[in-house]
């Protein structure tokens, strides 16, 4: 699908906070948004004597995560500390999983609908649990050189997600994202905010270049700071042109010495570039061993199934399974799938009760979504019903109203909260007796010969003038009877 | 006879008939401190008012009628590296000479509602790290028996208290042998229970897979009534073992029928002081002479303990003292001075044009946390945080940390297989008795040799004791050892509560 | 193979520490008598051998998740070497 000489290759890490109520190894509030440091203990603080013990709601939340992606569940995990110092890690250590982690080897189908890009399944490495670290601020507004620290995050349950560098485009990985999230959503495991940080992403990324003496591996950018998709996909674009380019230049490959190792990049937003962190030589020795003070997690079998059989169903599924039923696209079943199981009930019950998946489906993407992105509300909180938007498009069925009318007729509804049935009726809206529209066709016929000519002569276009006098004269006539009956009269002629 | 000489299940017998106050026996510990810790300086920080005030309360509310808990108004001395709430918990360091925690470790929670009046903390090496108390920042302490000797460590000062009768009941922890070598230099009964027996939380770490709390007295007897109070499991550590705690005080004097001893061949090794040999030798014939039957044992990895020790321990340490960075409590350095410092070392390398030791310069923040942790820690605790740090660091960690976590099991295994065929093994707690104040100063390794007889138990997770069983020509005490399986605390104190039942070792006082 | 004092003076920075020259040399000498006590290790057979990570045979400790109230603010700043009515105050963290 490229023109360029290159092949990207992009793999993320997803660090997902989990949705407990309290931390992973204290008991403090994960609430966000408080008075700093107001919501830490001795254990999130690291003080001396303090020692952790395991939130089972995470472990559970980890495991369910775990298991919807695929991954499998080795029965036996257990904790590192990874050692490194940094002011808003107070214990000078991250608890978090190394050698034996909680889960491994699974995948992640992704596709895009509009086939920006083939069908294909990512591999995630692993995923596994970790406690989260405070926050520094820079000090700016005092003009002093120090930074604040703010411990209400430190120790708040994350699970991190690995994927294999098996994405190739920056498509691809907004793509996996949103899957990704879609699905964390659905399993209500994170409300993955990237605004409040309780989803963060870095892409690790290089190039496959073809030259004319085989293929060749860029050295691998880490890049962080990037604070929605759509910041993903421009900084993994950047990101590949600027190694391109910088391969073009100094021709380093992956592993050269000097210059081939891994570096970390930030993604600025504001300039719209990937900017070069400052580095150490020993930042990378962790020293992870297994921490003392934790113990390890047999999990059996069948506590495995048991979340399995818990799971419900998850997107992809859902997909399939609203294409075979109520046979719409699978454009249309992504739409409605990545609204979220709340509305996918309220399609199907839409579906369900007008035999008529496809119209349903016309009604949920274009007026419900439309009313509640205006409204900024969520389904859960709309007005209509599933139930009164199946009288109205039964109306429609039925004849009784046009499609075009219906929608004054649903915005009624919105606007007032009426039945289907008493806006139509606070309209004006009822179905034109039989013998009234043949009378007003005939009419209309009689008074427009030229029509009548281009009707005989197979120009069936033709009725559309006569519709537009007809609704004048009625608006509840419904254009495709009046159509109907205009061309069985002009066949009797 | 004052009751200095009492132990303390007697001074209890004696409070609650109410021959004696909680109030008068405080006075009479506080007065005896006020005495003899200069000379000893056991203690790092002795609260009259705060023991004073408790005491009165529990003199008030046994007058009252109220049920007082297990040690109901005895005094008791804690080890500086146990958290109490509102007082000063240092560890013997720099780093925390000002620090006061906001909460009480699990073990002051269990010994305030068992009614203890806790009287003071004592004097401790550096984070627990030492075996002579000398590293401890604030000042040594002298053994009883001779001013000259240390006391052992690193729960010198919890040793030294009972041994100068400066307290009745003390609490220390061990971590390779702590508690049990303090005890033996020192003429007192010390135990280290088995691991997860006793709360480790608020029990500032050391080395985690081995620190263990534990009492030192006079006795048996009084070891067992201070164990009850503070052993049980405890939800907020997660390596607390969920077991039932025996009544200790209950058992301890029913003796052993039978009972099996287990002699190991490498507890009798080159090196072993003559005295202290003989003196074991002896202690085991009394046991002989109630019955016991003694058979040899065989601990072969036991010779690689003191090595796996000093690989795992070191890399424990070196993470768990990695939060003493002078950002959220403790010591700091100072900034000013620091950013000077650095200004000046800057303009040094740009004269010099030296570009490559500019860029690796460090930020203010890396070397704050440097001269922060360098100026704050002494110099073992340092030694052992780099060896540590060196020994996880990448490429080395499947040689060192990895091979010593497999050797800790095998060792652990040797101690299975013997309990099969014994109830305790016997033998010296340590090789000597107490050394010279000094003596070790400029040797690391030779001080880590010390606890060849007691890390074993640290590796193995298992329980041991150490009580007096005799004096050397020159007037030290010696220190018997007996282990114990996992859990078989009750044996420990059943089997030296049998000995001191046939024995004075234990009621010798230094002079 | 000894350790080098490029290896020692490289471990003070992981491990934050910072010793003069002097100090470097007796740490060097004395970390390297303890390092080659330790490698007596090597002679045991532990081909077949478990790692143990932990004495006690315990597992699956876990608690439910039930938060409780923190710290006053002013309790957990109160040991702060520095700081200011909300936070702890540190020299500035470059690099981010």
């Amino acid at each position: 699908m490229s023109d360029k000489p290159y092949e990207i290759i992009i793999g993320l890490e997803v660090h997902v906070q989990l949705q407990t109520q309290s931390k992973l190894f204290c008991r403090c509030s994960t609430m966000f948004g408080q008075a700093p440091n107001t919501q830490t203990c001795p254990v999130c603080i690291g003080m001396p004597g303090a020692l952790p013990v395991m939130n089972r709601r995470a472990f559970e939340l980890g495991l369910k995560t775990a298991v919807a992606l695929n991954l499998d569940i080795p029965k036996f995990t257990k904790w590192d500390r990874k050692n490194y110092f940094y002011p808003d890690l107070p214990k000078g250590y991250q608890i978090s999983q190394f050698d034996l982690p909680m889960s491994q080897n699974g995948w992640l189908d992704i596709s895009d609908p509009k086939g920006g890009f083939e069908p294909k399944r990512v591999r995630i490495t692993r995923a596994h649990l970790e406690d989260d670290a405070g926050k520094s601020m820079h000090d700016e507004a005092a003009g002093k050189s120090d930074s604040r620290i703010d411990l209400n995050r430190t120790g708040t349950p994350l699970l991190e997600i690995v994927s294999e560098p098996d994405l190739r485009s920056p498509q691809e990985a907004k793509a996996y994202l949103t899957e990704l999230r879609l699905l964390l959503t659905y399993l209500g495991v994170s409300d993955c905010n990237m605004q409040e940080g309780s989803l963060r992403v870095d892409g690790n990324l290089n190039l496959h270049i073809n030259t004319p003496e085989g293929q060749v591996a860029t050295p691998i950018a880490e890049v962080k700071n990037m604070n929605s998709f759509r910041a993903v996909e421009r900084a993994m674009a950047y990101e590949a042109e600027r190694q391109y380019e910088v391969w073009c230049e100094n021709k380093i490959k992956l592993g050269d010495s000097p210059g081939g190792h891994k570096t970390t990049r930030g993604w600025d937003d504001g300039r719209q570039v990937t900017v070069k962190q400052r580095e150490k030589e020993e930042s990378s020795d962790y020293r992870y061993f297994p921490d003392p003070d934790l113990l390890p997690v047999i999990v059996k079998p069948d506590e495995v199934e048991q979340v399995r059989a818990e799971l419900g169903e998850l997107p992809a599924a859902m997909r399939t399974r609203l294409e075979t039923t109520h046979g719409i696209d699978p454009y249309d079943s992504d739409v409605i799938v990545n609204q979220g199981r709340e509305l996918v009930a309220y399609y199907e019950e839409l579906a369900t009760s007008t035999r008529d998946g496809r119209r349903a489906s016309n009604w949920v993407q274009q007026d419900v979504l439309r009313t509640l992105n205006e409204q900024e509300t969520s389904i859960s909180e709309f007005s209509i019903s599933a139930t009164a938007l199946a009288e109205l498009l039964k109306s429609i069925q039925a004849g009784d109203v046009d499609n075009t009318r219906a929608k004054d007729v649903f915005d009624e509804m919105v606007r007032s909260g009426m039945s289907a049935g008493d806006a139509m009726a606070a309209l004006g809206i009822e179905k034109v007796d039989e013998s009234e529209a043949e009378g007003l066709c005939r009419e209309l016929l009689e008074a427009n010969p030229k029509v009548v000519e281009d009707l005989k002569a197979g120009k069936t276009k033709a009725v559309g003038s006569l519709i537009g006098q007809a609704k004048k004269r009625n608006p509840n006539v419904n254009p495709g009877q009046f159509k109907d009956m205009c061309l069985k009269i002009v066949e009797g002629m | 006879m004052s009751v200095l000489e009492f132990t303390a299940t007697e001074l209890l017998a004696e409070l609650t008939v109410g021959n004696v106050s909680a109030t008068e026996l405080t006075r009479v510990y506080l007065a005896q401190i006020e005495q003899n810790d200069e000379a000893i300086g056991a203690f790092l920080n002795v609260d009259a008012e705060r023991a004073l005030t408790q005491a009165k309360a529990i003199d008030q509310r046994r007058q009252a009628g109220e049920q007082l808990g297990l040690l109901a108004g005895l005094p008791v001395a804690v080890k500086d590296v146990l958290c109490t709430k509102g007082w000063t918990t240092t560890c013997g360091s720099r780093m925390l000479e000002q620090f006061v925690p906001p909460y009480d470790a699990t073990v002051i929670n269990k010994l305030k509602a068992a009614d203890a009046v806790l009287i003071g903390k004592t004097n401790m090496d550096e984070f627990a790290m030492g075996g002579s108390t000398e590293n401890s920042a604030f000042k040594k302490t002298h053994n009883p028996w001779g001013l000259d000797r240390t006391p052992g460590g690193s729960s010198g000062g919890a040793a030294a208290c009972v041994a100068a009768s400066m307290a009745p009941l003390s609490v220390g922890t061990d971590t390779g042998g702590s508690i049990r070598q303090p005890a033996a230099f020192c003429g007192v009964t010390g135990m280290k229970p088995t691991y997860g027996r006793v709360s480790r939380y608020g029990l500032v770490a050391f080395a985690s897979s081995f620190d263990q709390a534990g009492p030192l007295a006079m006795a048996a007897e009084d070891v067992a009534l201070l164990l009850e109070a503070i052993a049980g499991h405890d939800p907020v550590d997660s390596t607390s073992a969920n077991v039932p705690t025996p009544s200790y005080t209950a058992s301890v004097r029913e003796p052993i029928k039978g009972l099996r001893l287990g002699v190991a061949r490498e507890h009798f090794g080159d090196g072993l002081d003559g005295g202290v040999d003989s003196a074991v030798r002896e202690a085991i014939k009394v046991f002989e002479s109630q019955g016991a039957i003694v058979r040899e044992v065989s601990l072969p990895h036991s010779k690689y303990a003191i090595a796996t020790y000093y690989i795992i321990a070191p890399c424990e340490a070196s993470s768990n003292l990695a939060r003493y960075d002078g950002v959220h409590y403790g010591y700091r350095t100072d900034e000013k001075e620091m950013l000077a410092e650095l200004a000046e070392e800057r303009k040094t390398l740009e004269e010099a044009g030296d570009r490559a030791k500019l860029e690796a310069m460090d930020t203010s923040l890396v070397r704050m946390y440097r001269k922060t942790r360098s100026e704050a820690f002494g110099p073992e605790v340092k030694r052992r945080v780099m060896l540590g740090s060196y020994a996880l660091s990448a490429g080395y960690y499947d040689a060192y940390y990895l091979k010593a976590l497999k050797v800790r099991r095998l060792i652990r295994e040797d101690y299975d297989a013997a309990f099969k065929d014994v109830d305790l093994i016997i033998g010296p707690t340590t090789a000597t008795p107490a050394f010279k104040l000094g003596e070790m100063n400029e040797d690391p390794l030779s001080m880590y040799l010390q606890d060849l007889y007691t890390v074993s138990a640290n590796l193995a997770g298992i329980a041991a004791i150490s009580l007096p069983c005799g004096i050397t020509g020159e007037g030290l005490p010696v220190g018997l050892q007996l282990q114990a399986a996992p859990f078989e605390e009750e044996k420990l104190l059943r089997a030296a509560h049998m000995f001191q039942q046939a024995t004075d070792w234990h009621t010798k006082r230094p002079r | 193979m000894g350790l080098t004092r490029d290896e020692v003076a490289k471990v003070s920075l992981l491990a934050r520490l910072r010793f003069s020259d002097e100090e470097l040399d007796t740490l060097t000498t004395q970390m390297g008598q303890v390092v080659e006590y330790i490698r007596q290790l090597e002679e045991v057979d532990t081909e077949s051998v478990q790692p143990m990570a932990h004495v006690a045979d315990i597992h699956n400790v876990l608690v439910d998740d039930v938060p409780r109230p923190s710290l006053d603010r002013e309790d957990a700043l109160a040991n702060a070497p520095k700081r200011d009515d909300e936070c702890y105050r540190v020299p500035a963290v470059l690099g981010d």
